[in-house]
């Protein structure tokens, strides 16, 4: 079948096709090789009686620098799935985007809409094959055909499904709150609800989770993409305004210097508007 | 009498290694590579796997590799027993798994013990631990909980047992392996394989055999 790489399927072992390039750019940085962003994140999501909750912070840290205070961590895989993302913010975005257009290929010549379980393998095989070396640790909710689905996959490729789950550095703040509050078959509020209680629980107690929350409810229906949902009460608040009016620079000489361009060939081409 | 395999499970309590490592029953801890810290990403995980209709297979190790390597031989297995239009035999998906297990050894770890009935042998179990070794054995125990609880099942195993003795002294094992094994907790799964199909059962926290020296 193998719809999914459409152009050709992907060689067996790493890629280092890379490596040399990344040899070169080391010897360019004197300070440190720029850190990757990670997300530093809670991500968490709740199957419901209708569907499938997801919650995620916005924080994106640099080491010890918020890097984005606005970041998006729920991506669109599908328009039933959809893909919280946490570890490396890079491979986060890169492997829910290619996923993503490889399940709209598949959709396109299959004519279905795809299946979670098939973004899940998708992934799993991906991650696998990378050994951990991509680091995004992902929780995919989404509605099919055949029900209401949550699963995560893990960097090294390991995938776990349960009605209740939480990822990224504050998972474990969030899953007390989801081991204490979880029922099944909850109703939609309660179930936002006990998703924004866990990603908070995350964000109060994690340095590297923060600011607002954001939440994506699935239904058969449709999706809900709330973002965000809960903004942090504690924004700061600008003491002044950082944007220099024109004119803050004095203007000591100006020098205005024509560039001379002669043609030297034309060329037209007709375009076939019949 | 037909001898039903109860495959051992649980006992599969991989220590933590480096990526995601397996616990009998239970969760799946997971040793981050920076801090070390054992994390239990999943406390009911489902370790006994079905590779077919009436083979399943215990997991152990590394949860990424183990999943690849069932899902590789599930692949393998079916394709082969649709080709010979019969059910296969359990020999053969021991072989398959060790096949993957022993060639890439380097790169792996994964204990695996794989159980079934076939008509040739009946009920069988296969032990593949890490570094790709097959033996056929009747009683067999993996994970790192195991090494708790090799001398109850030398001293309690006798040969023609029935079904639910099997089961009683599974459930059993399993559950001594959790008290000691820092690495097992959670449930315990047992599935009873014979010719008639597989019974799955599962036996929660508060209902496990309780043991306490003191």
């Amino acid at each position: 079948m193998a719809l999914s790489n459409v152009l050709h399927a992907p060689a067996a072992g790493f890629n280092f096709d890379h490596a040399a390039r990344n040899a070169e750019l080391e010897g360019l940085f004197d300070a440190q090789i720029p850190k990757p962003v990670k997300t530093g994140t809670t991500i968490a999501g709740v199957v419901f009686k209708d569907g499938v909750v997801l919650g995620a912070d916005t924080r994106a840290t640099s080491s010890e620098i918020v890097a984005d205070k606005m970041c998006s961590k729920i991506h669109y895989i599908a328009p039933n799935i959809y893909c919280c993302g946490a570890g490396t913010a890079a491979d986060t975005e890169k492997t829910t985007e290619l996923l993503s257009s490889n399940l709209t290929i598949f959709s396109l010549n299959s004519g279905r809409n795809p299946r979670v379980v098939m973004a899940v393998n998708i992934l799993q095989e991906m991650l696998y094959r990378y050994h951990g070396q991509i680091g995004a640790s992902l929780i995919l909710g989404g509605v099919d055909c055949t029900g209401n689905h949550l699963y995560t996959v893990g960097p090294y490729g390991s995938v776990n499904t349960m009605p209740y789950l939480a990822m990224g550095s504050g998972d474990l703040a969030a899953l007390g709150i989801l081991e204490d509050g979880y029922k099944p078959d909850l109703e939609l509020d309660k179930a936002k609800e006990l998703v924004r209680a866990a990603i908070h629980a995350g964000v109060m107690n994690d340095l590297a989770s923060g600011n607002n929350i954001d939440i994506c409810v699935l239904t058969r229906e449709g999706v809900d993409h709330i973002r965000p949902y809960q903004v942090s009460q504690y924004k700061d608040k600008r003491k002044t305004k950082y944007k220099y009016g024109a004119g803050t620079t004095a203007v000591l000489t100006e020098k205005v210097v024509p560039v001379k361009l002669e043609v030297v060939e034309e060329t037209v081409q007709r375009m076939d508007t019949a | 009498m037909e001898q039903t395999r109860v495959p051992p499970p649980g006992k599969r309590l991989k220590r933590v290694v480096s990526p995601v490592s397996l616990y009998p029953s239970k969760p799946l801890c997971l040793s981050d590579r920076l801090s070390l810290r054992a994390y239990i990403a999943n406390r009911v995980t489902d370790k006994l796997t079905p590779i077919h209709d009436r083979i399943f297979c215990c997991r152990s190790g590394s949860a990424a590799d183990t999943q690849a390597i069932a899902d590789v031989v599930t692949y393998q297995l079916g394709f082969h027993s649709i080709e010979l239009d019969e059910p296969p035999l359990v020999e053969t998906a021991a072989n398959l798994f060790r096949a993957s297990c022993y060639r890439y050894r380097e790169e792996l770890t994964a204990g695996i013990l794989v159980a079934g009935w076939d008509r040739r042998k009946g009920g069988q179990v296969y032990c593949v631990p890490i570094g790709g070794m097959l033996v056929r054995q009747p009683v067999s125990v993996g994970g790192s909980g195991s090494s708790y609880i090799y001398g109850f099942m030398d001293s309690n195993y006798k040969p023609n047992m029935t079904k639910d003795q099997c089961l009683e002294l599974t459930a059993a094992a399993v559950s001594l392996a959790m008290e000691r094994d820092g690495s097992s907790g959670g449930v315990v799964r047992l599935a009873s394989i014979s010719k008639d199909g597989v019974e799955r059962r599962v036996i929660l926290g508060n209902q496990l055999p309780k043991y306490s020296t003191h």
